[in-house]
């Protein structure tokens, strides 16, 4: 059980006295969504473009506190964070005060993002975060793929688990680098982890870089790290409602791999129904039917590669991800 | 979804600010999450304790303010409210929807001493 999502912690938690804004009516609500323009010109404007400037010539005190300090095994190649102390140091004192700003959760995991954007921009390299549920059959489809175009193009690999090099090991059984990343407790890759890892892996240029995601339809959704696409696969053995139960992973996702479409004489599952749900949450995905095993559209899948990676070495990428 | 990552997130917002702005303990900390944030504030609540031990923010109290989720509707040609990522448009019905809002999580008002 994951006990970093918070999914495997339970509703007996106590929701928190002080956290009202759940309960208030819509109304309060709503105005709630408008409140930061309303006051941000006058105050929180000014400070928050002090602020972020300064954040970024403070990124080494990020690390000081940073909880994740990968531990580099010496010869193998897997990044390990399951070593992850957490603290700042305890500090006293003053008067209250109220103050009033506007920075984003996750704005450290989107600037760092940002920077892999560029790098992998710079050099052509076409990268894809494979998100999915786990045993969707991620690393059967990459094998399959690694086979079917080394020799055409570099290809490389980041693979993602909480434990173990297995799937890195299956990766590099075909001859294509692979590094695995050990998330330990974590539930998602960040983008420090991919920039940490892309330095070690140093892919060649117009590289075709495969990062597949930790097993997990939930937390990969929130944490850009980068890529060009978010890929998300679905085998037909889980059920085609998928998209309407996970549907912020289906947003997030340019392109949908339904895979395992070989069993698909042995299960029930629908797959205009599953396209119909993954469209009503995402208008704009595409879809393509694949088996690695028989070799259905597997043809789609590399012709997808092949356009959209010549479409991503045109086309240029912001110096900064809007309002980061 | 992984409150304790945010958390970590937050924590780091909350020193940064502490330098900046000279304040050495915090006290409240109000956070607006939009209704596709995909955060469970159970869950983040448990995590911010967790977290914030021994740290400036250590007992502070959460808030947290929940947003609505707004879409543009390109067949209305308006912004509407709607409860989930896959509702369709309270108006006309249909899906041709996108997403305006909803997917906040930022750090709005602190108390700090």
């Amino acid at each position: 059980m994951c006990t970093v999502c918070g999914c495997g912690i339970g509703p007996d938690r106590a929701a928190s006295a002080e956290a009202g804004g759940a309960a208030e009516p819509a109304t309060t609500t709503a105005d709630a969504h408008r409140h930061p323009h309303t006051h941000g010109h006058g105050h929180d404007h000014a400070h928050s473009h002090a602020h972020d400037h300064e954040h970024d010539h403070h990124h080494p005190h990020g690390h000081a506190h940073g909880h994740v300090h990968p531990h580099h095994p010496a010869a193998g190649e897997t990044l390990d964070y399951s070593q992850a102390p957490v603290g700042l140091a305890e500090v006293k004192g003053g008067a209250g005060r109220l103050i009033r700003l506007e920075r984003d959760l996750l704005e450290a995991n989107s600037r760092l993002a940002a920077a892999n954007r560029q790098a992998f921009k710079r050099r052509n390299i076409f990268a894809l975060n494979l998100v999915s549920s786990p045993g969707s059959g991620k690393t059967t489809l990459l094998v399959k793929t690694i086979l079917d175009l080394r020799g055409q193009r570099p290809l490389a690999v980041i693979e993602g688990d909480q434990q173990t090099s297995m799937d890195a090991e299956r990766i590099r059984a075909t001859g294509v680098r692979a590094l695995q990343i050990n998330t330990g407790a974590m539930c998602h890759l960040d983008a420090r982890m991919i920039g940490d890892a892309y330095q070690r892996l140093s892919p060649a240029e117009d590289s075709l870089l495969f990062i597949e995601n930790v097993g997990n339809l939930v937390c990969p959704a929130g944490f850009d790290l980068g890529e060009a696409h978010k890929v998300v696969l679905l085998s037909v053995t889980e059920g085609e409602e998928k998209p309407l139960k996970y549907p912020a992973m289906f947003y997030s996702a340019d392109l949908l791999l339904l895979t395992k479409v070989d069993l698909l004489a042995h299960v029930a599952f629908d797959v205009e129904r599953c396209l119909t749900y993954a469209r009503q949450v995402n208008p704009g995905i595409d879809a393509i039917a694949v088996s690695a095993t028989r070799g259905d559209g597997l043809a789609e899948w590399y012709q997808w590669l092949e356009r959209r990676h010549a479409w991503f070495a045109l086309r240029t990428i912001p110096a900064t991800l809007p309002g980061v | 979804m992984h409150e304790l990552s945010l958390c970590e997130s937050l924590l780091g917002v909350l020193s940064s600010e502490a330098q900046a702005r000279h304040f050495r303990r915090v006290k409240a900390v109000r956070l607006e999450l939009g209704a596709f944030s995909c955060v469970a504030p159970d869950a983040l609540d448990f995590c911010f304790t967790v977290v914030t031990r021994g740290t400036l923010a250590e007992n502070a109290r959460l808030d947290v303010v929940r947003l609505t989720g707004q879409a543009w509707c390109l067949n209305c040609g308006e912004t509407v409210c709607i409860a989930e990522r896959y509702a369709p448009c309270p108006q006309c019905g249909t899906y041709e929807l996108q997403i305006s809002g909803g997917d906040e999580m930022r750090v709005t008002e602190l108390e700090v001493e």
